[in-house]
C-alpha cells in the first residue's frame, strides 16, 4: 500500500504527532511492500523539509498557499486531495489531533474511502489494513479492519512510538492549488494560551485535581505540582462542572483521553468515566482522604490523605 | 432560521459495557439507553437560537426503531419535527453519513448541529461527514458560537489554544461541552412530545468499507497499593517514583 502522510505543523514547527504518524507510514509502507509519502501543508512551511530526513520517505509533496496558513477544513482537504491524485496514494494517514479529528473525516467523505479514526495500534493483517481504537470511553477496544480502498486512518496522538531512519536525500514535489472561492469555513485568528502552557493530552506528566481540592483558589498547589515535573493540569467532571477549571483540562469520558508516563490524581476519588480517560497512563498516584474511593483500586501508588496536606509536601520533596 | 439537529441513542455514561458472545459486539441486554451527551448541547443550541432568532427545529436520528427513543428526548426538550432515518442493517460511518445526507440535503436547512463525538464508538465523523456530502462547510467541536449578518462565528479549542472561525450560511457544526447549560424536559414537554409523530424514512442502503473484527477488554493494570497515609508518606512516594517507577 501506498501511504501519504499528512505531517501537522503549526507556528513553523512540525506537531510531536506529525513524526509518530511519519513513523507509522514507513512501517506500513515496508509491511505491505508499497511506498511512503509525507505531505507539508501551509504557508512557508518547506523548510520544514530537513526536518523530515529522517523518516524513510520515498517523496515529499509541499503545498503553500497563502490561504493555508491557517487550518480550515474546506483549504486543508483540497490540499490533501491534491496530494492523493500527485502520488497515487491509497491511505491517507494523519494524527487524530484537534486537526485531524476533522480533517480525516473530511478527506473521508470527498475520497469515498474506508474511515479508520482515532486508532492506537495498526498493521497489516491477512493483507488488509488492521487497527485497534478504544470504543466505549476506553471501556472496550475493537479491532477493525478495511475492506476497501482508498482508506483514512488517523492515531491517537503518544499511542505510536517515533523511529527514525537513516538520513535519506528526499524528492520534493511542490503542487500548487487554486483555493479561489473554495474555503467558506475560515479561520479569523488562533488564541495561544500563555507561552509554554503544555495541551494535557501532549504532557507526559500530568497532575490532576478534583473535588478534594476543596475550591478553584486552590488549585494553584496542582498548577505548583504540576509546573516542578514539567507536566499539565488536569482537572476532573465535577471541578469543570463548578467552572473551577476549563473543560480544555477535564479528563474523563466527556473530556481527554490522555496516557502520561505519570498521573497524580489529587482528590479524585476515580469515578468510572474518568477511569476511562486515564487508565492506560504508565503510572498512577492517587491522593485521596477517602480510603475506600475507587481510585486507589488502579492506583501504583496511592496515600491516603487530605490532598491539600500532600500536595504542598509533594511539592517540597519534588524541589 | 431552519435548523436540523442529528442526534444519537447510546448506553449511559455510567454504564458497565460487557461484551457479547459474538466477541464483537457490546451486548445490550441489559443497559440503560439515553441522548447522546453531546447531542444535549446541540438540540439546546437549535432550541437557542430558534428562540432568539424564530424558525423550526428538526431531530432527525439513523438506525433502528431503538432510535425513536434519541428524537422523543429530543422532542420533549423542545424540538418541533422529529425525523427517524430508518435502517435495520448495520452500517458504517460514512454509509451511515450518506443515508443521513441523503434525507438532509434538499429540505433547505440553513443550519444543522451535530455532538462533537457518540460516546459509544467515540469516532466524531458523522458531522463533517455529513457537511461534505451535502457540500456546506463545517466548524467541529464548538464551545461558543455567535449568528449575526447571515454569519456564524464560531470558537473551538485546540492543543494549547482556541481557534475562531467565520462561516457563512447554510454551516454544520458540531457541539463540545460547554457550549451551553442543556434545559430538563419539562413534565408538559413529554406529554406533548408523546402527541408528535415521528415521519419514518427508509434509508437507503450504503453499506459498509471497514469491517469488525473483534472486540476485547483493555489490559488490566495491577491491583493497587496504598503506600501510607498523609504527608507523612511523602517521602517513600519520591522514592519509589524515582527507584522502582523511575519516572522521576
Amino acid at each position: 500500500m501506498n501511504i501519504l502522510t499528512y505531517i501537522e505543523s503549526r507556528g513553523g514547527k512540525i506537531r510531536p504527532a506529525g513524526y509518530e504518524a511519519l513513523s507509522l507510514g514507513r512501517e506500513l509502507a515496508d509491511a505491505s511492500g508499497g511506498k511512503s509519502f509525507g505531505l507539508l501543508i501551509g504557508n512557508g512551511v518547506e523548510g520544514l523539509a530537513d526536518d523530515v530526513k529522517k523518516y524513510g520517505l520515498d517523496k515529499l509533496v509541499i503545498i503553500e498557499h497563502p490561504e493555508l496558513e491557517g487550518y480550515s477544513p474546506e483549504g486543508y482537504r483540497e490540499a490533501v486531495l491534491a496530494a492523493v491524485s500527485d502520488t497515487g496514494a491509497e491511505v491517507v494517514l494523519l494524527a487524530a489531533s484537534a486537526m485531524g479529528r476533522d480533517l480525516a473525516p473530511t478527506i473521508a467523505a470527498r475520497l469515498d474511502a474506508a474511515l479508520l479514526p482515532d486508532c492506537v495500534e495498526a498493521g497489516i493483517d491477512d493483507g488488509k489494513l488492521t487497527v485497534t481504537r478504544s470504543v466505549y470511553a476506553g471501556r472496550c477496544m475493537m479491532a477493525i479492519s478495511a475492506v476497501s480502498m482508498p482508506v483514512v486512518l488517523s492515531i491517537r496522538p503518544k499511542a505510536f512510538t517515533v523511529k527514525e531512519t537513516d538520513e535519506n536525500a528526499v524528492e520534493i514535489s511542490k503542487v500548487s492549488l487554486d483555493l479561489e472561492g473554495k474555503i467558506r469555513a475560515k479561520l479569523l485568528k488562533t488564541v495561544v494560551e500563555a507561552s509554554g502552557k503544555l495541551d494535557v493530552a501532549e504532557a507526559d506528566v500530568i497532575v490532576a485535581g478534583g473535588r478534594g481540592i476543596k475550591e478553584a483558589e486552590n488549585f494553584k498547589l496542582v498548577e505548583e505540582l504540576a509546573s516542578v515535573l514539567g507536566g499539565a493540569v488536569g482537572a476532573s467532571r465535577a471541578v469543570v462542572d463548578n467552572d473551577w477549571r476549563p473543560h480544555s483540562e477535564q479528563i474523563g469520558q466527556t473530556g481527554k483521553v490522555v496516557s502520561p508516563t505519570l498521573y497524580i490524581a489529587a482528590g479524585i476519588s476515580g469515578a468510572i468515566q474518568h477511569m476511562a480517560g486515564m487508565r492506560t497512563s504508565k503510572v498512577i498516584v492517587a491522593i485521596n482522604k477517602d480510603p475506600e474511593a475507587p481510585i486507589f483500586k488502579s492506583a501504583d501508588y496511592g496515600i491516603v490523605g487530605d490532598a491539600m496536606e500532600v500536595l504542598p509536601a509533594l511539592i517540597e520533596a519534588v524541589k | 432560521m431552519n435548523i436540523a439537529v442529528l442526534v444519537k441513542l447510546v448506553p449511559d455514561s455510567q454504564a458497565v459495557v460487557k461484551i457479547g458472545e459474538d466477541r464483537r459486539y457490546i451486548s445490550t441486554a441489559d443497559l440503560n439507553f439515553v441522548l447522546n451527551p453531546y447531542d444535549e448541547y446541540a438540540v439546546e443550541e437549535a432550541l437557542k437560537i430558534k428562540e432568539k432568532e424564530g424558525g423550526e427545529v428538526t431531530v432527525f436520528s439513523f438506525g433502528d426503531d431503538s432510535a425513536q427513543k434519541a428524537l422523543r428526548t429530543a422532542l420533549a426538550m423542545g424540538a418541533g419535527s422529529a425525523v427517524h432515518v430508518k435502517s435495520e442493517g448495520g452500517s458504517d460511518m460514512l454509509g451511515t453519513a450518506k443515508s443521513l445526507a441523503s434525507v438532509l440535503k434538499d429540505r433547505g436547512f440553513d443550519f444543522v448541529i451535530a455532538g462533537k463525538v457518540a460516546i459509544d464508538d467515540d469516532c466524531g465523523a458523522i458531522g463533517p461527514m455529513v457537511a461534505e456530502l451535502m457540500d456546506i462547510p463545517h466548524v467541529t467541536a464548538v464551545h461558543s458560537l455567535e449568528i449575526a449578518d447571515g454569519k456564524l462565528t464560531a470558537k473551538r479549542d485546540i492543543e494549547g489554544g482556541v481557534e475562531v472561525f467565520e462561516s457563512s450560511l447554510p454551516v454544520l457544526i458540531t457541539a463540545e461541552k460547554g457550549l451551553n447549560d442543556p434545559r430538563y424536559a419539562t413534565l408538559k414537554g413529554i406529554m406533548m412530545s408523546k402527541k408528535k409523530k415521528i415521519e419514518v424514512v427508509e434509508a437507503e442502503s450504503f453499506g459498509s468499507k471497514t469491517e469488525v473484527i473483534k472486540m476485547t477488554y483493555p489490559p488490566s493494570r495491577p491491583p493497587g497499593r496504598v503506600i501510607g497515609e498523609g504527608a507523612e508518606a511523602v517521602p517513600e512516594l519520591v522514592k519509589l517514583l524515582k527507584e522502582e517507577a523511575k519516572v522521576l
